[in-house]
């Protein structure tokens, strides 16, 4: 091979590699990320069911019941609007009535209620999920003396 | 009064590291020798100053001195005294001035053992060196002191954040700052080079041993972050793909690129405007990184509270560091002479396939992790992007890599012969294809990927010792010759092997535990039993019990196989009294490289307590691997080559009497 021969493969092996990274990349964005929403968005945003989203809130005062077994329900909610929530598992140590937080997965064909299969607290007393905190703001909700909160 | 010496201390080193930061460059361009060697007398007084404020502060929390403001938010006067000194560096403040701490470490490490290096690129170097340690040392007088005191002494603390307590994160910050910074020295090498013009396969040889040292310590402080994660959360993942994670893995992938670069530089001089650039960029993301992590811009376990002035201040930081490096970059490369040209298949072409492959991995990692923010800043919409892009993404784009790592060591420079290459590593490939099978029928069956996943980092193995037995010549002389042939190997040889083992151990344990484990949540009654694993649990019941500063309810489970009982477990619930805040202290127990993880739920009205219990097969590998690497990079430490050869030290010794210009 020439000097011109080699530099050529190289550049040309090279480009073609990060031309099927970006690619990749931009196949992964569409297919494996989750949205945010608080429960009062879910109204307008006509979810396929089956779509995986995260979604965060408050876990509402009373709501939290244990069914059969492992099976957990309860409801998240933004003050307005709430969602009923079923989760298999454990829950996270912070996990409590009036406080953040944030499940992951999705509404099953024609049903209301979500099915999480992740569950994530807020992580310290003055912790709450930044998105939920952002959503809520924007949603109006007073977050008492928390303003400070990441 | 002993506090505000140490606050002193910390202004003082400011104040010493301007001049240090100024005075050397302003030498090195006079040619000044009294001015270059100031950079060496301030780099070692830096060092000295910071670790006395470092100390003063670890003294406060030492003896609960809580009229100082950081210790009484993040101690108590009840923790065990260990915890007592992490608490030093468990917190925004103490972890930046802990970051400061390492950084001038370094630069006196560069003062004390750079006797060897010319004098202008010494003298920039630490003049660099110095430009970071003031602007961070700036930044936490400005707006992370933790040297603030309260006018009221509150009689107590409010306590370490629980999950903090643990001797895991003793050691884990310190660790990763060590790699995290310790790329900070290769930056300034390569500043300094630009500054200069002049760049050489010695410069390589110069920078190598500071690569090395960092990548060692950063791929521990990983690791070990990894495993604390696994043990103390309760959740048994031991990597989640978290932005912070993400911001240690990124620059520990643009720094294993930068070890395999100036590798190409120091032998062949080639690549060396890339790796300059390497250099840069690593670093870079080490300060990306810190920023994404301080300022709480992503939402993570390892934000603390923070505020928006800190954010600010370090994207400052980071425009200033990042765009002049690279704005330099521009304006100097072009000076750089490129380097002799290779083949495609060759050494110097596996390693820039290496490189490829690396950054473009370190880049998606990047943008998976940045994406959200920009997204949010543009069309306000949130996503999260989590483990099912990375894995799709980084997991596709790492396997040709994986596949070629066996090969790189057995081209040769220049022009290499693939074909040859390949049939030397027939016995490899053969070894990968019986350990597959091996898998395929103890699991009677599995997915095709685990299987080949596994049978890949046997395959590594197999490859990474195949040219020890090359090299040795085994099979063609006696042992006693290969033996010796052996010993007389360059032990960055030993060090690249034990490296590439290490990963593909790391391999199989992702792929075993990915693939083949097993979790159970059951609701368990005293002498109920569950099985998992081969292995069977009863549960014998539960006990309160009370820590120095939390309660605690533990449950204890007999392991039996076969019916014989082989080990017992205790998994418990603590509560931290001073935060009010629950932990899981989770049961792990060993067997050979795989265990079983054993963890305690809510207990329910009827007496019996949700568990959740998982087998982990060969998940130990995870990080006995990165135990390889580690010793992979210590040993490469050690050849001789990167102590001895660089210039004679005897030059130096001459006075040599010059007028000042």
């Amino acid at each position: 091979m020439t000097r011109k021969q080699k530099r050529l493969a190289i550049i040309g092996g090279g480009v073609t590699f990060i031309v099927a990274a970006v690619l990749l990349v931009m196949f992964a964005f569409s297919q494996a990320i989750a949205y945010f929403y608080v429960p009062g968005d879910l109204a307008k945003a006509h979810l396929a069911p089956g779509t995986r989203i995260r979604l965060g809130g408050l876990v509402e005062n009373g709501s939290l019941k244990r069914g059969d077994g492992m099976t957990i329900t309860f409801s998240v909610t933004d003050t307005l609007d709430r969602v009923p929530v079923t989760y298999t598992g454990i829950l996270p140590d912070l996990f409590r009535e009036g406080q953040g937080v944030v499940a992951e997965g999705s509404f099953r064909d024609g049903s209301p209620v979500f099915v999480a299969d992740t569950v994530l607290a807020k992580h310290d007393e003055t912790y709450m999920p930044k998105d939920v905190a952002d959503r809520l703001k924007a949603q109006g909700v007073s977050l008492g003396g928390k303003e400070n909160i990441q | 009064m002993i506090i505000e010496l140490g606050h002193y201390a910390l202004v003082l080193a400011l104040g010493v590291s301007l001049l240090q930061a100024v005075l050397p460059i302003i030498g090195a361009l006079r040619g000044d020798r009294a001015l270059m060697e100031i950079g060496t007398v301030a780099a070692k007084a830096t060092f000295l100053l910071v670790a006395i404020s470092f100390g003063v502060l670890t003294y406060a929390h030492v003896t609960s001195d809580f009229s100082v403001q950081n210790v009484w938010e993040n101690s108590h006067s009840q923790i065990p005294l260990i915890y007592k000194f992490s608490g030093v560096w468990g917190n925004h403040e103490g972890s930046m001035l802990l970051w400061v701490l390492i950084l001038t470490f370094f630069s006196a490490l560069v003062a004390l053992f750079g006797d060897n290096l010319p004098e202008t690129l010494k003298a920039n170097v630490l003049g660099v060196q110095a430009w970071i340690a003031a602007a961070f040392s700036l930044f936490i007088l400005l707006t992370s002191n933790p040297f603030n005191r309260l006018l009221d002494a509150p009689g107590e603390g409010q306590d370490l954040n629980p999950v903090l307590q643990d001797i895991g994160l003793a050691i884990h910050p310190p660790l990763l700052y060590l790699g995290y910074v310790g790329f900070s020295v290769c930056f300034s090498f390569a500043i300094a080079a630009l500054i200069e013009g002049r760049l050489d396969a010695a410069w390589a040889r110069w920078v190598r041993p500071w690569t090395l040292a960092a990548w060692t310590c950063l791929t521990a402080g990983i690791a070990m972050g990894s495993y604390w994660a696994y043990y103390e959360l309760g959740w048994g993942g031991w990597w989640f793909w978290d932005p912070v994670e993400n911001a240690s893995f990124i620059p520990w992938l643009a720094g294993t690129a930068l070890l395999h670069s100036a590798l190409v530089m120091e032998k062949r001089e080639a690549l060396k405007i890339w790796t300059v650039l390497l250099a840069i960029m690593t670093f870079s993301m080490s300060l990306l990184g810190t920023f994404l992590v301080r300022s709480g811009v992503l939402t993570s376990v390892h934000a603390f509270a923070t505020d928006p002035t800190r954010g600010v201040f370090i994207l400052m930081i980071l425009i200033l560091f990042i765009g002049g490096a690279l704005s330099l970059f521009a304006f100097r490369a072009a000076r750089l002479k490129a380097g002799g040209l290779f083949a495609p298949i060759s050494r110097e072409g596996a390693l820039v396939f290496n490189n490829l492959i690396l950054t473009t991995a370190a880049a998606t990692v990047l943008t998976g992790t940045l994406y959200p923010l920009a997204l949010e800043a543009v069309t306000g919409s949130k996503i999260s992007v989590g483990p099912p892009f990375f894995n799709m993404t980084f997991g596709l784009l790492m396997l040709p890599l994986l596949l070629a790592v066996p090969f790189g060591p057995l081209l040769a420079w220049k022009r290499g012969d693939l074909l040859g290459v390949g049939q030397r590593l027939f016995a490899a490939v053969a070894i990968g294809l019986v350990v597959g099978s091996a898998v395929y029928y103890a699991q009677n069956g599995g997915p095709i990927m685990a299987l080949f996943g596994i049978a890949l980092g046997a395959y590594m193995i197999a490859g990474s010792l195949t040219e020890l037995y090359l090299r040795s010549g085994l099979g063609k002389v006696t042992g006693a010759v290969a033996l010796r042939r052996l010993s007389g190997l360059p032990r960055s040889v030993f060090g690249t092997a034990l490296a590439h083992i290490g990963l593909g151990i790391t391999l199989i344990g992702i792929v075993a535990v990915t693939a083949f484990e097993t979790e159970h949540i059951v609701e368990m009654k005293p002498g109920m039993t569950t099985d998992a694993g081969g292995y069977t649990l009863r549960f014998d019941g539960l006990r309160n019990g009370n820590g120095p500063n939390y309660s605690e309810e533990s449950g204890h489970f007999t392991i039996s196989r076969a019916g014989v009982a082989v080990a017992d477990v205790w998994s418990s619930k603590r509560f931290y009294t001073a935060r009010r805040m629950p932990t899981t202290e989770a049961g792990i127990r060993t067997f050979g490289t795989s265990q079983l993880y054993v963890s305690l739920g809510d207990g329910m009205a009827d007496g019996g307590v949700v568990v959740r219990i998982w087998w982990k097969p060969m998940i130990l590998c995870i990080w006995g691997g990165a135990l390889f690497m580690m010793a992979g990079g210590a040993v490469s430490l050690s050849d001789r080559r990167l102590r001895i050869g660089a210039p004679a030290r005897a030059k130096k010794k001459k006075p040599v009497l010059e007028p000042a210009e």
